[in-house]
């Protein structure tokens, strides 16, 4: 079945996003397809690269970052949601007159189009968070 | 919501909306958000008409709950018995909780 995911909440402000991480993992071990999770709201907060988390705990981005690596998934992170809470890639920055890129490997900055499109493509379409 | 509504309007997709809660005082009259410094979206919601947004639904509980009438929204709204939510939501391929 192919799967289409979206993740509203930032990483310690539940365990929405970790859900949806380990249900990820858990239906592509099944056998599953995913082919998006499109972060909105406070779920673009999992895409800050420079977020870092002491070892010992879980390092969220990096693990998104790594599972998009390994089964080629699109992470995508809404826009508006991002620029309203600062996390701006290296040509939007530059574009404001700011600098850095903030936004980690794996990920890409787009419209919520990109969300339409994944309820439309997908046979199941779940929110978390 | 109105831009997940909008864009999916945008989409060419049938879309329908459900006030439930508290949101039902998304579409009620008389509201004067410039007061408080803040965006005009009941504005917005007028103009989903624009968009071939036209079926708008409203949890009568909701209403009620909350001392509204249907004649206190800025749009006719269906009405729609708790009791009947589900079977509602069940007519649609794919719901945005909001």
């Amino acid at each position: 079945m192919k799967f289409a995911i979206q993740v509203n909440a930032s990483p310690y402000q539940s365990n929405a996003g970790y859900t949806a991480y380990q249900f990820i993992n858990a239906a592509l071990a099944a056998g599953h397809e995913v082919f998006r999770v499109f972060f909105y709201h406070d779920g673009i907060y999992h895409a800050f690269k420079y977020a870092t988390p002491p070892d010992d705990e879980l390092q969220f981005t990096a693990q998104w970052s790594e599972l998009a690596r390994l089964h080629q998934i699109d992470l995508v992170v809404c826009i508006s949601a991002a620029q309203r809470r600062g996390l701006l890639c290296s040509d939007e920055a530059q574009r404001q007159g700011k600098q850095d890129n903030d936004l980690a490997e794996g990920f890409r900055i787009s419209g919520l189009g990109q969300l339409v499109e994944a309820t439309l493509e997908a046979d199941r379409f779940i929110v978390f968070g | 919501m109105l831009d997940i509504i909008l864009t999916t309007a945008a989409f060419d997709q049938h879309v329908s909306i459900l006030v439930l809660d508290d949101g039902v005082f998304q579409l009620k009259n008389g509201q004067n958000p410039e007061i408080a410094g803040m965006k005009d979206t009941a504005a917005i919601f007028k103009a989903l008409e624009i968009y071939d947004v036209n079926d708008i639904y409203a949890e009568v509980e909701s209403l009620q709950e909350r001392g509204l009438k249907p004649g206190d929204l800025c749009l006719p709204v269906q009405e729609f018995y708790r009791k009947d939510i589900a079977g509602l939501m069940k007519r649609f391929d794919v719901v945005f909780a909001g």
